[in-house]
């Protein structure tokens, strides 16, 4: 072993309290940065898939401006053409149409402006989560949509809300894509809870040919939802559908949007806790530093003299630095690894057995989580909060190191 | 022929708003193989001749020459690698590496001057044979007795075959028995190495074993006595 690495070794542990306490403080946060990590990437990764399978999907195509306006005259005039393309997508994991019209609701006692949504049952069911959400009645798969009467599945809130259940008849209103006037009486099939309130409060689903009788749609919809078979290939679906679009549909130059651009709030709500929580890390590592801080200045005061003494037989300014940069990297890389190691374990047992978050976490409601939370440990989770600790301890560590240099050897050596 | 020539050195500390002249225009010479004391009392600039003469510390004005390089034209980096070639130091209070074991401790000098592990090993061994610690390769310092690791201190003083060694007190924290033993051994090196020592000491017995004995009072040379 190299003399200044043996040299290093032995000196760290020459107060093994003062160095066992260091190097704890370091595992310590790197401990609490795996697993805080792991937590947020997997509370991330919860809030969008539950998002993602309740509304938009990873991605959708959709007529330009459709977004923002929500006009019904703004469509996909041939969805079977796009149909086509992403039948051939081998990273298309599923997809379905939908079709939406805003359109006032009527009981017996209320009405509402609510949004109507005209889905394919068959398809819709690999898509979203709303045939699993069903608590009351049936999903669509199961009706005819060629009888006279149109079925509904629709939100328990507003089922509440209009004071209707299982049966009951509503009437609908609306515009068509023609402008004609869009009205029909819809039949409750089924209720659904997403546990997305806003969702709950304010949608009806009605099998998508039917939709399109009822509003004159003349064969097209809306929206092409898209499911990747990860999260993680959305990007790349992105591209591929972008290029692979145009060619299906070169008038209307139909827009591929994915779930950032769907839903921009989740996007923001992720932001703002990441960068809460990059505040809170950062607050973590500094008090960590000045933990190396304290201990490399306390080792330059009790070894001045020694310094003195190896510069008076021709160490170098250079060397000493260099030593003493060794043992607090050494010390860094003890804690640092030994963090990540229990960090790791500790947050695996948590991604296998879940995290209880019922009723405590306002934001994960929100966006339909609620019950057990799962972390989910990953190569960045693991790595970066801990390579974060061993830069900013090792920048700590070098005020001292570099003190080191204005040592004089005659001061040095009188030192007491 | 002179290894240290000094020419009117002076130094003045401030402590505080107080001066305090330690070297008030010393002029010396000292031969190549000397054994020479610089004695007297406390204050009297022993030490900070030493210093001086060792680039530890810069003289205010004057001149000093080691080994026929002139410090005034010398860099801090040229005057730290003239002390690692040319100078061996030994301190009152032994000051080994406390991390690195009696063969590590000796060895550390040659290191930093870029022997091989095999060469460094075999010299170490042989200097330490030679001031009787044989057995005692592998211990460190807090597990010899004072006398021992001042003898480790020789040893690394001398192993690189420096012209000089530089010592100061080096028998203030031994006793007589132990001082007498490492004073022989000095005594030794400078006859058959021919290495010159330069003691700072107030003690007789130091003195005894001296051929020359340089007394200083308040920074001068009071006398300077060759035997």
């Amino acid at each position: 072993m190299p003399i200044d690495l043996k040299m290093a070794w032995r000196n760290i542990w020459r107060n093994p309290r003062r160095t066992f306490l260091t190097i704890a403080a370091i595992a310590f946060a790197s401990i609490i940065l795996v697993f805080m990590l792991s937590f947020q990437f997997g509370s991330y990764e919860a809030m969008i898939n539950s998002s993602v399978k309740i509304q938009t999907g990873h991605l959708q195509i959709q007529a330009p401006g459709y977004k923002d306006k929500q006009s019904i005259h703004m469509v996909v005039t041939d969805p079977e053409a796009v149909g086509a393309f992403l039948n051939n997508s081998s990273e298309v994991a599923a997809y379905t149409f939908r079709a939406r019209a805003f359109s006032l609701v009527s009981s017996e006692e209320r009405t509402y402006g609510i949004m109507i949504t005209g889905i394919d049952p068959s398809s819709e069911a690999g898509v979203s989560t709303l045939k699993t959400s069903i608590r009351r009645g049936k999903y669509l798969f199961e009706e005819n949509p060629n009888q006279e009467i149109v079925p509904a599945l629709i939100g328990e809130l507003l089922a509440r809300n209009l004071q209707v259940g299982l049966g009951d008849e509503l009437t609908v209103l609306g515009q068509g894509r023609d402008g004609s006037i869009a009205a029909s009486v819809i039949h409750i099939k089924g209720i659904y809870r997403s546990g997305l309130d806003e969702f709950d409060r304010a949608s009806i689903h009605i099998p998508l040919q039917q939709f399109q009788d009822i509003y004159s749609m003349r064969g097209a919809i809306h929206e092409v939802v898209v499911v990747g078979k990860s999260l993680r290939q959305v990007p790349e679906i992105k591209k591929r559908l972008l290029a692979g679009i145009k060619t299906t549909d070169s008038k209307s130059s139909l827009r591929v949007l994915d779930w950032m651009e769907l839903m921009p709030g989740l996007r923001q709500a992720i932001e703002m806790d990441l960068f809460s929580g990059i505040i809170f890390y950062i607050i973590l590592i500094i008090v960590v530093a000045f933990s190396i801080l304290n201990t490399f200045l306390m080792a330059i005061i009790e070894r001045t003299k020694e310094f003195g003494v190896m510069m008076a037989i021709g160490t170098t300014r250079g060397r000493l630095t260099r030593l003493l940069l060794i043992e607090s990297f050494s010390m860094t890389v003890i804690g640092m690894v030994t963090g990540a190691v229990l960090g790791s374990l500790i947050t695996w047992y948590f991604q296998v057995n879940g995290i209880d978050i019922s009723g405590s976490s306002e934001l994960l409601s929100h966006y339909g989580i609620s019950g057990r939370l799962y972390p989910k440990l990953s190569l960045a989770s693991i790595i970066s909060g801990p390579m974060a600790v061993m830069i900013i301890t090792f920048l700590a560590a070098l005020y001292p190191a570099l003190k080191i240099r204005r040592l004089r050897p005659v001061e040095a050596i009188s030192h007491v | 022929m002179s290894i240290v020539e000094c020419v009117d050195v002076q130094k003045t500390y401030h402590q505080g708003k107080v001066q305090v002249h330690a070297l008030r225009g010393i002029s010396l010479s000292i031969e190549k193989g000397g054994f020479v004391a610089l004695a007297g009392p406390s204050g009297s600039g022993k030490t900070t001749m030493l210093n001086m003469i060792g680039g530890l510390d810069q003289a205010d004005s004057g001149r000093i020459v080691v080994g026929g390089k002139v410090f005034e034209n010398m860099n801090q980096s040229q005057i730290a690698d003239l002390r690692l070639y040319n100078v061996g130091f030994v301190f009152q209070a032994y000051n080994l590496i406390p991390v690195l074991s009696a063969i590590e401790n000796v060895e550390f000098v040659m290191l930093l001057q870029g022997i091989p592990a095999d060469e460094r090993q075999k010299r170490a061994k042989a200097i330490l044979d030679e001031v009787g610690l044989e057995n005692k390769y592998d211990r460190r310092p807090a597990e010899l007795s004072g006398g021992q690791q001042q003898r480790v201190a020789v040893a690394r003083a001398i192993v690189s075959n420096p012209s000089i060694v530089l010592a100061d007190e080096p028998t203030a924290n031994l006793d007589s028995v132990t001082g007498n033993g490492l004073l022989k051994i000095m005594k030794d090196m400078n006859e058959i190495k021919k290495v010159t020592f330069i003691f700072s000491t107030h003690d007789s017995m130091v003195m005894d074993y001296a051929r020359r004995i340089i007394y200083l009072r308040d920074g001068q040379i009071a006398k300077d006595k060759i035997k």
